[in-house]
């Protein structure tokens, strides 16, 4: 009993005063907590909606405001044409349109039928499902508040999920597991070889021959740069051909933003492996810098809309997020460079970050 | 050594991994009281063995015992009546010098009292009692290697075993570690050490030199040196391994 | 020519000092060597010369260009083996020594000649992973790697730690036929007795240079009175020696023990302790070795320390 005692003070003495466990055993534990609290929901929270109001009177208004007034919805803008629709819905401005029939409250009045339909985004299946079902219950309710319970009055709401008809759950994996595998293989990988390279002392003698350091690098990265855009291709193929997700856009356009994003993701893990000493430092930092946050707040699974703003923030500043837009505007909604460029320019701007912040910290010395 | 009694047996010792044999039928016995140097080029297979005696690994066959225990059935018993030490690991780095020492105490059933009384005669003893509440890691080399020679002796135990414990040491802490070595014996400890330094095996009663797996050599220093005709265990071992 | 030249260097990392006011010289064509235990600061100081750190204060030129300012240049004409043999585990021993080759702007064949003697050995085991050979041969095609370019000045650190003595031997041998190449060889090295092997040596401890000189030279400037003792109770004869007045020092020597006496002492005097403490044996005045020159050096650069 005594022995481990010993033992157990010996271990805890360890812990205390080693940082990094620390840091394992207190704080994350509470980010964790956070974010998965405040992550993963299914509920919707101030998603955009557009109108389409046909008639334009007391009644659309009254539900126009109550969408609005509610938590869940957010009644950014009206429409006015039906390509109005679609190109709304395309650009991701919106994720929900609804669109009132002319005449809307005569008919409710007069032939007790009116109707309303519902078009949503569903390149994310739950969340449109969502969005029709709250949208509906809401019109349900208050429709009957307006003119008292009446079984024959009523409103119908005609749902429609446009850019995922069957909402397939694998039209919201595929982008997020390109850009996450992606990231993988050059962000990590690089990172690991290179501190691979410090760790076994074989990098003193690179550095002490003739080769520059922008040798070293560019012979470190291209090899990971020919198979991530290897496994692209292939990602694509699967996806396409197996899963029989739909490529409404440009083939050449995809290609060419994954290479960007693999570029971005390079220079990311070149910038890790001048922190990382060691090939376990560099996996470690790797896996909670880039993993997790790509799986959980890049909108590969849980939606950015969703989070509360102070963590849109963090989701903001991820280039796996601009990534997932991008690869889900040109597959599922045949968007064009015209409605990605500000994405591209986002992931533009983070590659040459990492790569000037990476050339700033190569050393060409030891310390 | 008249009527000491053994203190180690091993008789065809045989250690296999898989086709590569690390051990091969290895004959000797430790007695009481003495310094048995276990010499060999890397990769001879003495640290395979060491870890058999230790109770770390069991043989593939062979009879082993240690202590008065059977290594098969009794390994238990040996780790609480030996001693460990080695050049790639000693203490923790990140405890002191005192909380090391009282950690291996309770770790071998000393009780609190006499770990506080006895570990501060080792520390004045080392010259090391100012630095007791220094981390390890901030003391040289030596002092490290010369603690950690002390803690493993800490719980009296009857062998104490030292793998190259004295590797890029400075001479005069080397000679030091000797010193202590020295001490140990005179307190009735056996020691049972392997080393790359040549000059150390003569401090040693008797050596053994392996060669792949095998025992080429079993002898004191002065016999060897007088059997192959050379002045020094240096060219001993140069004559066996080349 | 002076093929390496270290003024008062001094390094420091955060408040630890790894060197301080190290200062030498090494002559073109020279097998030096830099001779010290762990923590004597000898991998900082090669580190220092092949222009991976800069120096905290002082400067080093290395064939005559400065390690700071030149580092593009020196990089072109050292050769340099760090410790611990790093070398790639997964490629085969000849894809090591093209990879090193090409590198360096050369082919195998260019400079076969300076690495024939040592290629010979290898040979046999072209074909095979590096990770999987034996620490002799691993420091074979190190050495290798690093001389493939021919450089001007060969930096080898700590090439014989970890590897068995006939390797160890083997390996200087292979250093002393380099000479006749004029390739400036600089080595570091804990074991004391392969300093007799270099032209001149440092002795480094603790970060500080104690004395630089011919292996020659640094004994023959011993000085003091040094005598063996043969026994077979070494420890006895230590304690007793320690005890009696005019030892300055009493150490084990393999099966000897040195004695360095004080100026006045009398051999004969000592000898009289050791019979009464049962050791019947007589003290011969010997000549030192370098370790026994070390040791010696190390215990007053010690005393130097504690009085400041």
């Amino acid at each position: 009993m005594k022995r481990l005692r010993s033992f157990l003070s010996k271990e805890f003495m360890h812990i205390f005063r080693d940082k990094r466990s620390m840091l394992i055993l207190f704080g994350m534990p509470v980010v964790q907590l956070l974010l998965f609290g405040y992550v993963i929901t299914n509920e919707i929270k101030n998603a955009n909606v557009a109108i389409y109001d046909k008639s334009k009177d007391a009644a659309t208004k009254r539900i126009t405001n109550a969408l609005d007034a509610s938590d869940f919805f957010v009644c950014r803008s009206y429409v006015h044409s039906d390509k109005e629709v679609f190109d709304v819905l395309r650009s991701g401005k919106v994720k929900m349109v609804v669109v009132f029939e002319p005449n809307f409250e005569r008919n409710l009045v007069a032939k007790k039928r009116a109707y309303v339909q519902v078009i949503a985004d569903a390149t994310e299946p739950n969340i449109a499902s969502s969005s029709v079902n709250y949208t509906s219950s809401m019109i349900g309710t208050l429709v009957n508040s307006m003119y008292g319970q009446d079984d024959v009055k009523g409103v119908v709401v005609q749902p429609r999920m446009v850019f995922n008809e069957k909402q397939e759950n694998v039209y919201m994996f595929v982008p997020g597991t390109m850009a996450l595998i992606l990231m993988l293989i050059s962000a990590m990988m690089t990172s690991i070889t290179i501190a691979r390279e410090k760790e076994r002392g074989t990098m003193e003698i690179l550095l002490v021959s003739p080769l520059n350091p922008s040798q070293i690098i560019l012979g470190k990265v291209l090899p990971y740069f020919l198979l991530s855009f290897f496994n692209a291709i292939v990602i694509l193929l699967i996806s396409r051909f197996v899963f029989g997700l739909p490529m409404l856009g440009s083939y050449i356009l995809l290609l060419a933003e994954s290479m960007l994003f693999i570029l971005m993701a390079l220079s990311l893990g070149i910038f890790i492996s001048t922190a990382a000493k060691s090939e376990q430092q560099a996996m470690f930092l790797s896996m909670f810098a880039l993993m997790l946050p790509t799986m959980l707040l890049s909108g590969f699974i849980y939606p950015v809309e969703n989070m509360p703003s102070w963590l849109q923030v963090v989701c903001n500043i991820m280039p796996p997020t601009w990534f997932i837009i991008i690869v889900k505007s040109i597959m599922l909604k045949g968007s064009s460079f015209a409605e990605v460029w500000k994405e591209t320019l986002v992931i533009a701007a983070f590659t040459v970050l990492f790569i000037a912040m990476s050339i700033k910290k190569f050393k060409i010395r030891l310390e | 050594m008249a009527e000491a009694s053994k203190i180690i047996e091993v008789d065809n010792l045989v250690k296999r991994f898989g086709s590569f044999v690390a051990n091969d039928h290895l004959c000797f016995d430790v007695y009481q009281g003495e310094i048995f140097g276990f010499l060999g080029a890397n990769g001879a297979g003495k640290t395979t063995a060491i870890k058999i005696l230790c109770g770390l690994t069991s043989p593939t066959s062979g009879t082993i015992r240690v202590a008065g225990f059977d290594a098969y059935t009794q390994s238990e018993q040996i780790k609480k009546n030996i001693g460990y030490m080695s050049q790639k690991f000693s203490l923790y780095e990140d405890l002191t010098v005192y909380e090391n020492i009282r950690f291996y105490g309770g770790i071998y059933g000393i009780p609190m009292k006499e770990i506080k009384s006895r570990s501060e005669e080792l520390l004045r003893r080392l010259g090391l009692y100012e630095e007791r509440n220094s981390l390890l890691a901030k003391l040289p080399l030596g002092w490290k290697q010369k603690l950690a020679f002390s803690v493993a002796i800490f719980h009296n135990p009857k062998i104490v075993f030292l793998d190259e414990p004295t590797g890029g040491v400075d001479p005069i802490t080397r000679r030091q570690f000797w010193e202590l070595i020295y001490e140990a014996t005179e307190r009735g400890i056996t020691v049972f050490v392997t080393t790359h330094y040549m000059d150390e095996a003569e401090y040693c009663d008797r050596v053994t030199i392996m060669v792949d797996g095998k025992i080429e050599a079993l002898d004191t220093p002065g016999n060897l040196k007088n059997t192959y005709g050379v002045k020094s265990m240096d060219d001993v071992f140069l004559k066996l391994a080349r | 020519m002076t093929a390496l030249s270290i003024s008062s260097i001094r390094k420091e990392f955060g408040d630890v000092v790894a060197l301080n006011n190290v200062s030498l010289e090494v002559e073109a064509g020279e097998l030096f060597g830099i001779i010290g235990p762990d923590g004597a600061g000898k991998t900082t100081l090669f580190r220092l010369i092949a222009s991976l750190l800069v120096p905290t204060s002082g400067s080093i030129a290395v064939l005559q260009l400065d390690s700071v300012r030149d580092y593009k240049e020196i990089r072109k004409r050292i050769g340099y083996m760090p410790g611990k043999f790093s070398l790639y585990p997964d490629l085969t021993v000849e894809e090591n020594l093209s990879f090193f080759a090409s590198v360096f702007g050369t082919t195998i064949e260019q400079n076969y000649e300076l690495i024939r003697d040592v290629y010979k050995m290898l040979e046999p085991f072209k074909n095979r992973p590096a990770g999987k050979l034996s620490g002799g041969m691993k420091q074979k095609l190190a050495l290798s790697c690093a001389l493939i370019h021919k450089p001007d000045l060969l930096l080898l650190d700590e090439p014989t730690t970890g590897v068995d003595a006939v390797s160890r031997k083997e390996f200087w041998e292979m250093l002393r036929k380099l000479k006749k190449h004029s390739i400036t060889i600089v080595v570091s090295t804990p074991y004391m007795d392969e300093a007799s092997l270099c032209d001149r040596v440092a002795l480094v401890q603790g970060g500080e240079v104690l004395k630089v000189a011919s292996p020659d030279a640094i004994v023959n400037s011993f000085g003091k009175p040094l005598y063996s003792l043969t026994t077979s109770n070494i420890y006895g004869a230590i304690k007793a020696l320690r005890a009696a007045a005019g030892v300055q020092s009493a150490f084990a020597f393999g099966q000897d023990v040195h004695v360095v006496l004080q100026g006045n002492a009398l051999a004969s005097d000592v000898e009289q302790v050791l019979c009464d403490a049962g050791i019947n044996q007589p003290l011969c005045r010997i000549d030192a070795t370098i370790e026994d020159c070390f040791m010696d050096l190390m215990a007053a650069n010690e005393l130097e320390t504690r009085k400041s």
